[in-house]
């Protein structure tokens, strides 16, 4: 009973030590250029009548601030560590024909739900490119309960794609640490947690710098968060 | 009277088949180029359910296209049955019909059943025996010139060719997709040849002296295009199979140049530029070099064809039958680079890139039956089979026999 009780207390401290010491690596993404114009998806009848007016592309989700979204963040170094899955799922979900979010990051082995909120049938296909994740196929009805996915290797922008309407796609990065982040509307990112040391910080972006062309910036964390702004360019 | 009913009949079976091939081939144009190839997630049912049978409320999107595409596929499958059984009833007589005609069915029944159990080494050993299959018939084609053999390649074709369609879906792999396209074509070809050998005109084309004098040169280079248009349907069948789209955007240049740039820094540039709703995987430089090479092919058939039609017109005149399947080849050839450049030009439209599938397999069908003629008729017809009685004791034997042992 006293073994145990000092094995909580060593934990506790350990935990209170890490997290006094840890650190947010935090900043935005910007693009520099005028990215080409995004083009207006021609769905079906079916899936037209699920939206008001015309639905666009999603490449560079980019505002008047020049910020962009779904921008794919994540750390390199020394203090990168593999760490068991959380136990909370991500959440990919189909409506009106399209994926939300158009693109999420996982933990390998980190459960990935795929739900269906449109009042028809979607499949759900993943693309995995990376030896030992698993390409799967599967049907999903309304109504039907949600998919499970899980991937075991990391890899970038492991592709979703729906074939009964093939407009439909999702991006999901796989890492084997829990130190990355996909900018929101605003650019921003904020990575938690972060033990000092010092990193590479590698941004990856479908199309400004997809994979093979990562920009990165070399960051150092010390007991207080980091700023990091990125900017990446469309030529 | 009553022989001669009964062989129009079977070459008009025959066409029949092909064209449903050829439509089959189109709605199988219309899957790729709609990205619908994987909507229906299982095989050999559609979501769960016998195919035949497949609820309406799944009928939509990309797997209307996928299961027309199944369906029509089964349909070609039991012509094709059908067409062997007839070839074989038509060709043999006593035990030897019965006999074939029995394992012919016993077969079917077999192939059947095992694609009941639905296990993958299944499906994977009754590819290999139907490729046994192909192999044996084009071996006892040789051997008898039968055109009953021609009828059992067929039928193991389709089977080969429903399998490695079923097998794409359930194993994932882009590359059995371009054997099965490239399959398709073939087996268009292959039917194709046996509606030409039940044809009246055939036989009467082999009596016909008119063309002796064709060159040897000019019979090589309708054999050598009609090569090159089946590497260009597999350039084709490869470039569809990649789900990248359009590697190059434009025409007549490449990315405005003659020769576009493919070094990875033009590379990034040409990706972060293109915005494909359909097909996002991104380009390489593997892609615009496959690109490149059927610009090239194309342009070679057309001088091909070209010449080969001006040629042949001046050895025989214009009357000839040689002279006008060439020159309707030409038409073809001229008619399939006007809709590649519009499925360039209009971003590859589900349409028009689906009737450039369709005219490539045609244009491949006239190649092949232009080769099959000019290969023949520089030799004296010998004993056919299709005015002959089934029951004559003149052993039944095709006039491709000729082609395949003349040709020089």
């Amino acid at each position: 009973m006293k073994n145990q009780a000092r094995w909580i207390a060593f934990l506790t401290l350990s935990v209170a030590l890490h997290s006094a010491t840890a650190a947010d690596v935090t900043g935005t993404i910007t693009l520099k250029g005028t990215p080409p114009p995004e083009k207006d998806i021609p769905m079906d009848a079916n899936c037209g009548k699920l939206h008001a007016g015309p639905v666009k592309t999603r490449f560079y989700a980019v505002n008047d601030k020049a910020q962009l979204a779904d921008v794919v963040v994540s750390l390199k170094g020394a203090g990168v560590k593999a760490s068991g899955a959380p136990a909370t799922p991500v959440v990919l979900d189909q409506v009106g024909c399209e994926y939300v979010p158009y693109v999420a990051a996982v933990q390998a082995g980190q459960k990935l739900l795929v739900k269906n909120s449109d009042p028809f049938m979607h499949n759900v296909h993943a693309l995995p490119a990376a030896a030992g994740n698993k390409e799967a196929n599967k049907a999903q009805m309304p109504k039907a309960p949600d998919l499970e996915f899980a991937f075991a290797t990391p890899e970038p922008f492991l592709k979703f794609k729906c074939d009964v309407h093939p407009w439909m796609f999702s991006y999901v990065s796989v890492f084997d640490h829990p130190y990355f982040a996909v900018t929101g509307k605003d650019g921003s990112f904020k990575i938690a947690n972060v033990p000092p040391g010092k990193y590479t910080l590698e941004v990856l972006h479908r199309k400004a710098a997809p994979i093979g062309a990562a920009v990165t910036k070399e960051i150092e964390v010390k007991d207080q968060s980091v700023t990091a702004d990125v900017v990446l360019e469309v030529k | 009277m009553a022989e001669s009913t009964n062989n129009a009949w079977l070459h008009r079976f025959s066409l029949l088949t092909a064209l449903a091939t050829l439509l089959l081939i189109g709605v199988g144009g219309l899957v790729t180029s709609n990205e619908a190839g994987m909507s229906v997630p299982d095989w050999p049912t559609s979501y769960g359910y016998n195919m035949f049978a497949l609820p309406f409320k799944f009928w939509q999107g990309g797997a209307f296209h996928e299961h027309t595409h199944r369906l029509i596929a089964s349909t070609v499958g039991l012509l094709t049955a059908i067409l062997a059984i007839w070839l074989w009833v038509w060709e043999t007589r006593g035990k030897t019909r019965r006999n074939g005609a029995l394992v012919i069915l016993g077969i079917l029944f077999v192939v059947g059943g095992m694609m009941g159990v639905r296990k993958n080494p299944v499906f994977v050993s009754i590819a290999l025996v139907s490729l046994c299959g192909i192999v044996f018939g084009f071996f006892k084609i040789k051997q008898t010139s039968g055109l009953r053999w021609f009828g059992i390649v067929a039928l193991s074709a389709v089977v080969l060719q429903g399998i490695l369609g079923g097998l794409r879906v359930v194993l994932y792999k882009d590359e059995i997709g371009i054997f099965h396209a490239t399959l398709a074509q073939l087996f268009l070809v292959l039917i194709s040849s046996i509606t030409v050998f039940t044809g009246k005109w055939w036989q009467s084309f082999s009596e016909s002296k008119e063309s002796l004098g064709l060159s040897r040169n000019l019979r090589w280079l309708a054999t050598i295009v009609t090569f090159l248009v089946f590497s260009q349907l597999i350039l084709g069948a490869t470039m569809r199979h990649q789900h990248a789209g359009l590697a190059i955007p434009d025409f007549p240049l490449a990315y405005g140049k003659l020769w576009p740039a493919t070094d990875p820094a033009a590379i990034q540039s040409i990706n972060q530029n293109r915005l494909e709703i359909r097909d996002p995987n991104p380009i390489t430089a593997a892609h615009i070099l496959v690109h490149m090479a059927h610009r090239v092919t194309a342009f070679l058939i057309l001088f091909g064809t070209a010449f080969l039609a001006f040629g042949v017109r001046r050895t025989l005149g214009a009357k000839a039958l040689l002279s006008r399947i060439s020159l309707i080849w030409l038409g073809m050839i001229g008619a399939q680079l006007i809709l590649g450049i519009f499925t360039v030009l209009k971003n590859k439209p589900a349409d028009i890139a689906t009737a450039h599938v369709v005219l490539g397999a045609a244009s491949l069908v006239i190649g092949s039956i232009l080769t099959i003629l000019a290969q023949k008729i520089s030799v004296e017809p010998q004993n056919r089979m299709l005015h002959v009685s089934p029951h004559s004791s003149v052993k039944p034997v095709s006039n491709f026999k000729a082609a395949l042992t003349t040709g020089k």
